[in-house]
């Protein structure tokens, strides 16, 4: 089964979802996203949904529960990169993320988190997101 | 309205969460080519995902049948998901945004029929679930 690999810099974890999320691979990984919050104490969580055609009511519904669930394990989660289009259909469908935060990419939604200079440089420095020394 | 169909319609078996996914990319190639805009693409594909969702969900699997549509000026594209499940006894209320008989959000129904041009459903209790959406190039 696939699964969406999550990454660990500095304080905060990023995923980017690269591919057409089954239902059951959404599910694990919120469960592996409330894993890795509290096995790393991350305090910030990186959703870069750029990859993404389509956000139906089950992906929007998983991005509410991930933004919950980190906000209650004490950890902010800001989804990025939505493409235009999916703004546009996820509006009309009805869904609003109300209570997700967003930015626009990735590197104004690492400001909006906050994080460290040093964390922030590596990220920026690497963009492959494998950690920098 | 309807027009003449173009290509040879496509069956795709929704029978697990995987079909899901296949028919959101059988239904966004065949968009493609009847030549949507992107924006059209996406909503056609985000209802065509809730649709196979209920189908699969609601109805215990069935199929979606893809086909290109023309009439004289444009070229669309349409989908029909059947299923043989329990099919749904009270249609007004299955179509309320948020109302849900599962544990979702309640917009597949009411969400999808607002991202297609045209919306068709026919059900009745134990005669399971029909429904065809279509839209078209500009």
């Amino acid at each position: 089964m696939e699964s969406v690999p999550i990454l660990k810099i500095g304080t905060t974890l990023l995923v980017s979802i690269q591919v057409d999320l089954q239902d059951h691979t959404a599910l694990q990984l919120q469960e592996d996203l409330a894993d890795r919050i509290t096995s790393t104490g991350a305090r910030g969580v990186l959703i870069d949904i750029s990859g993404l055609e389509i956000v139906d009511s089950f992906i929007g519904r998983m991005l509410a529960s991930i933004a919950s669930i980190s906000r209650v394990l004490d950890a902010t989660t800001v989804v990025v990169g939505m493409r235009p289009a999916v703004a546009i259909t996820m509006v009309e469908l009805g869904l609003s993320l109300g209570g997700v935060r967003t930015a626009l990419d990735v590197e104004k939604g690492l400001r909006l988190l906050d994080v460290g200079e040093d964390d922030a440089e590596h990220l920026l420095l690497d963009p492959d997101g494998t950690e920098a020394e | 309205m309807s027009g003449p169909q173009v290509g040879e319609p496509e069956a795709v078996p929704i029978a697990v969460d995987a079909d899901v996914v296949r028919v959101r990319q059988a239904v966004r190639a065949l968009a493609q080519t009847a030549r949507l805009s992107l924006v059209d693409q996406t909503k056609f594909v985000t209802a065509a995902s809730e649709l196979a969702r209920n189908t699969l969900v609601y109805g215990g699997g069935g199929e979606a049948v893809l086909t290109l549509v023309s009439d004289a000026r444009r070229t669309g594209v349409r989908v029909r998901f059947s299923d043989d499940g329990p099919g749904i006894a009270d249609l007004d209320l299955a179509m309320t945004d948020g109302y849900t008989s599962g544990n979702g959000l309640g917009l597949g129904l009411s969400g999808a029929r607002r991202l297609v041009e045209t919306f068709t459903i026919d059900t009745a209790p134990g005669a399971g679930t029909r429904i065809e959406i279509t839209s078209w190039s500009r």
